[in-house]
């Protein structure tokens, strides 16, 4: 991997940085943000625009949890022969429940999450996974969660 | 407060993401007939309650050089998981911990972690350095790695 592919410099660094710890919510933020970081307002809108189109930054604005809107969600894995890999992989796809789906490299090599308006949409949703692929779905909904302070290098 | 019908019309405006222009709360107001101090007021209260996690980007790992992803998975002693937890999620390189029930006798690891490197080397080495901060804690790990995308919609909580 020795192709620079870098999409973003060290005041692109800290500006996400700076962002993993929260945005204000006041009349002009963007231009409290540039002064707690010493730039411009422009800049820091133009530096977002383009983290944004060059896709270094997937979205930027709230980050709501589902769960605390009335809705449910999920992580489930399930344990699929391979050579019925790609007939299950079709059936959970189908569910429009299932947002994120990804083979892994373990014995359970198929994990996904699910999302739902209710709990008890949740229930039925992974009951009829089961069902229509004849296999165990392992449900892992998070217990807890741990505040993360992810960092980049600049 | 609940989250009510004005939540839901502030969360569906602001779900791609929050206008980048110098005043994005008027712009949310303005857009949704609504006073800019009731949507201010909204934000914050959501944020308070934790309806929204947090305001800010959110990364693509990929993009910014950091290929090696991997879930990391931990057996540790129930009683101790919480204060772990709080601790292998300030480490720089993890972007979601949290605790998920184990499946006996299938599935030990009742710890996730999520870590991100440049490089195989580097991801190991964050394994490493979790095993150490466990220490005796440490009943068992194991890593996985996604060998394919399955699926993936446009879905956008941020709370996988």
């Amino acid at each position: 991997m020795t192709v620079n592919t870098k999409t973003y410099d060290a005041i692109d660094a800290r500006l996400i940085n700076h962002l993993q710890d929260g945005f204000p919510i006041c009349d002009a933020p963007y231009l409290q943000v540039a002064h707690e970081l010493g730039l411009t307002e422009l800049d820091v809108l133009e530096r977002l625009k383009n983290l944004l189109e060059n896709g270094t930054l997937t979205r930027f604005g709230a980050l709501y949890n589902a769960e605390r809107m009335g809705g449910a969600l999920t992580l489930a894995a399930i344990k699929v022969p391979e050579i019925d890999f790609e007939t299950v992989t079709n059936i959970v796809n189908a569910f429009p429940e299932v947002a994120h789906n990804y083979a892994r490299n373990h014995e359970l090599n198929m994990w996904f999450v699910v999302a739902t308006e209710t709990p008890e949409q949740l229930t039925e949703t992974l009951a009829a996974i089961e069902h229509k692929t004849g296999l165990r779905v392992y449900n892992m909904p998070k217990l807890n969660e741990y505040f993360v302070g992810l960092k980049l290098e600049a | 407060m609940d989250f009510d019908a004005i939540d839901l019309m502030i969360m569906r405006a602001t779900q791609a993401g929050l206008p980048l222009v110098s005043r994005p709360y008027h712009a949310i107001a303005e857009q949704l007939n609504l006073p800019v101090e009731l949507v201010m007021a909204r934000f914050t209260a959501m944020q308070k309650s934790g309806v929204i996690r947090r305001i800010g980007g959110v990364p693509n790992h990929y993009k910014l050089g950091y290929r090696f992803n991997g879930m990391t998975v931990w057996n540790v002693p129930d009683e101790h998981v919480d204060a772990l937890g709080e601790r292998i999620g300030k480490l720089p390189f993890v972007s979601h911990c949290y605790h998920r029930p184990r499946h006996l006798p299938d599935w030990n690891y009742n710890l996730f972690a999520m870590v991100h490197g440049k490089s195989q080397d580097e991801v190991n080495q964050q394994i490493a350095q979790i095993a150490t901060l466990l220490g005796d804690f440490n009943l068992g790990n194991d890593v996985l790695y996604s060998t394919k995308i399955l699926k993936k919609t446009g879905f956008r909580s941020g709370t996988i």
